[in-house]
């Protein structure tokens, strides 16, 4: 019998591998790609892992129910998307917040900021094997998580922000012991800045990898660091202040390369630039008044709609609410930056290299129980 | 007759062998990882340098989950994802343990009422200890652990 | 319900307990006056296409909202785009009104590259009809609708035609009920 050499066709030399939601490298969330060799050419996302329904949930409950639940979905920067929740609800049913309530508002929102920052960069040092990257965040993020323990009451689900103000005073002594904290990680910053940005190795793996050209990023739609580490300085804390940040002065941080590199550097400046805006807020803040507006048992307003966004530790952060006279919001549709960027993530990724695929896929800020919502 | 001898063996070495194998099982615990949702966030925060769970010998193999014997199911399970964990319990090798971390994996929790959400996990694994909290403090994991030291020191080697 | 009356920011407090104003950038001085620059892109829209085109639900300090027919969206969003400047789609959503028997599809939409324009949020919103709901996507015009367009299909049902995939996203692939954010889609006990 005489042997037949068998062409290679082209489905033959590629591969399909399916990086599901059981894998240490991607989170809750599963994308298929197939490789050629070495090369990704095909990339599909499949969300949808941790769908609980947010958006319905929200029609049966009224505006102050809706807080804990949805706080759920950023668990670890809760204070965020329940501030922005509660601009519109503010917007819809006519309250005025008093002006302690909104500085208070403002410093809780920074110091979540910097723990959501901090958790990012832990989970970036295992996704790219560097345990130090993982244990020091980790640690120093503990810090920072007492203060707003002191704070709030709890760890990370705050339940802080309701419509109307927030719910309890700043305790005796936390102006100084934030003070303290903000000193003691100031020094830190320039530490992990030695150790994890110039680490040549960590600057092999993510330079030049992933690039976002300008006009890409504006056409995609992305939001957040992802936006801001191609070149375009745009920060809804500045270009559309709300609460008190139209007298706060800083300087909004971005980079123009566009690459994973320029990804990674941008949340570590943002953190720096968050520690001035902490000492300005304590600094300004009046030494006394209501924290909270007084409210109905069931505030409803008139029939109308809303949208208002605010500057999250991923991006910019939308409710739209629509409402109909009655104390339940009529719909509720958040605009979350992970659902943004996720546009991002096939495009970047059909022509790498598969051993780039984390920090491509990690430097986009992506996180999956925020995009399913 | 052979099967006999087996029995007698089992029974004679049951005390001082099975507590060589229980105390190997009991300091090197290795869970999947295999996130869930947002609970996820407080086993981070446990295996960092303050809560370090590590002592304990659970350290989060990176590798395949054919090593691995412990899983954690943190927090709310979809009706997508309860198939996918199914397939992952039973590709682990015996013995292999279950802990339900927060309210959303025991009953549901707050999310009990929504579409897309499984009440708890029972009715697709088989759990050893139950760890309430939404979401736990990352002590309240660290005790559901060592309750699970407890329960694996009283059984017997098969 | 469906009729949304123009309000400004400066209401006064009915149910607060304010002790000093707070200041927000979205409080103008004005009382009952329409903003300027947004009724001048308002205007632009309306000189271009006539009043029976576009219908201005809203005109707010920031927010603006227009009413269009579904099959002129695409000329809009052209001329939006190229004409006034605004380059990106933040978010696609459909509120279900079953009193109307119509879905409402909006578009809000927002600009990066211009800095005035950076600030303020155009919302295009068009009704289809509940029970054939087809409408024409917007996807060569803003790119960033794409994954929200198929959102929108999944979770109210509205089929959009250009669109690349009509397909499953977030539900469980097994998914054999309604759509659920439809209203007669009643979760479980309530």
């Amino acid at each position: 019998m005489g042997l037949e050499i068998v062409k290679e066709t082209e489905e033959d030399r590629l591969m399909t591998l399916s990086v599901g939601p059981q894998h240490p490298g991607s989170g809750h969330f599963r994308f298929t790609i197939k490789v050629d060799g070495d090369y990704i050419v095909y990339c599909d996302p499949d969300p949808g892992y941790v769908h609980r329904g947010e958006e319905k949930m929200c029609e049966y409950r009224n505006f102050i129910q809706n807080i804990p639940h949805l706080e759920r979905p950023v668990i670890h920067d809760s204070t965020n998307i329940t501030y922005s929740y509660s601009l519109a609800v503010e917007e819809l049913t006519n309250i005025q917040v008093p002006l302690r309530g909104q500085y208070i508002r403002a410093l809780a929102s920074e110091l979540n900021r910097q723990v959501y920052t901090l958790y990012w960069l832990g989970i970036y040092g295992i996704f790219l094997g560097h345990s130090t990257m993982f244990m020091w965040p980790v640690g120093d993020r503990e810090l920072f998580i007492d203060l707003l323990e002191a704070l709030t009451g709890a760890r990370v689900t705050h339940a802080f922000n309701i419509p109307g103000g927030i719910r309890n005073d700043m305790p005796e002594g936390f102006k100084d012991r934030c003070l303290r904290q903000v000193a003691y990680f100031e020094k830190r910053l320039d530490e992990y800045e030695d150790i994890f940005y110039n680490n040549p190795l960590f600057r092999q793996r993510t330079e030049g990898v992933g690039v976002l050209t300008k006009e890409d990023a504006i056409k995609l739609g992305v939001t957040g660091s992802v936006l801001r580490a191609s070149g375009i300085p745009f920060d809804v804390r500045k270009a559309e202040p709300y609460d008190v940040y139209n007298e706060i002065d800083f300087k909004v941080q971005y980079m123009k390369t566009g690459d994973s590199f320029a990804r990674s550097m941008v949340p570590f400046l943002d953190m720096r630039e968050s520690c001035q805006i902490i000492r300005t807020l304590l600094d300004k803040m009046p030494q006394s008044g209501e924290v909270r507006a007084k409210l109905q048992p069931n505030p409803k307003g008139p029939a109308g709609e809303s949208y208002k966004r605010v500057e999250s530790g991923r991006g910019a952060l939308g409710y739209y609410i629509v409402s109909d006279g009655t104390p339940k919001p009529y719909r509720v549709k958040l605009s979350v930056g992970s659902f943004r960027n996720m546009l991002a993530l096939p495009y970047l990724l059909i022509g790498s290299k598969l051993a780039d695929m984390p920090s491509i896929y990690w430097s986009l800020n992506y996180w999956p129980v925020e995009a399913d919502r | 007759m052979v099967g006999k001898l087996g029995d007698v063996l089992t029974r004679a070495l049951d005390l001082p062998l099975g507590y060589a194998i229980n105390w190997g099982r009991i300091w090197s615990l290795w869970p999947v990882h295999l996130e869930t949702a947002c609970c996820s966030v407080e086993f981070g925060a446990a295996s960092g340098p303050r809560y370090d769970v590590e002592r304990f010998g659970i350290i989060e193999a990176f590798g395949s989950l054919r090593q691995c014997d412990l899983i954690v199911v943190q927090g709310t399970v979809t009706r997508k994802m309860a198939p996918r964990l199914r397939m992952v319990y039973d590709q682990m090798p015996d013995p292999k343990y279950v802990i339900a971390m927060g309210a959303c994996a025991i009953t549901g929790g707050l999310y009990i009422d929504s579409y897309n959400v499984l009440p708890g996990i029972d009715g697709i694994v088989p759990v050893d200890v139950y760890v309430p909290g939404c979401p736990p403090r990352p002590e309240t994991l660290i005790q559901g652990c060592m309750l699970l030291q407890e329960k694996i020191k009283r059984s017997k080697i098969r | 319900m469906s009729s949304n009356q123009s309000k400004t920011q400066n209401d006064s407090n009915q149910k607060g307990k304010a002790t000093e104003s707070p200041q927000t950038s979205l409080s103008t001085k004005t009382e009952a006056a329409v903003p300027e620059f947004e009724a001048s892109i308002i205007n632009q829209l309306v000189t271009r296409f006539t009043d029976k085109v576009i219908k201005v639900v809203y005109v707010r300090p920031g927010r603006t909202k227009i009413l269009v027919p579904p099959n002129e969206i695409v000329n809009v969003a052209l001329f939006i785009k190229d004409t006034i400047g605004l380059d990106h789609a933040e978010s696609v959503s459909g509120t279900d009104y079953p009193k109307d028997d119509q879905i409402e599809v909006i578009y809000h939409l927002s600009s990066y590259s211009d800095e005035k324009l950076s600030s303020h949020v155009l919302a295009l919103s068009t009704r289809v009809d509940r029970n054939d709901s087809r409408l024409q996507s917007l996807i060569d015009v803003f790119k960033s609708a794409e994954y929200h367009e198929r959102e929108t299909f999944e979770m109210l049902g509205v089929y959009f035609e250009g669109h690349p995939r009509n397909d499953r996203f977030l539900l469980p692939e097994d998914w054999a009920d309604i759509p659920p954010l439809r209203k007669e889609f009643r979760i479980k006990g309530r």
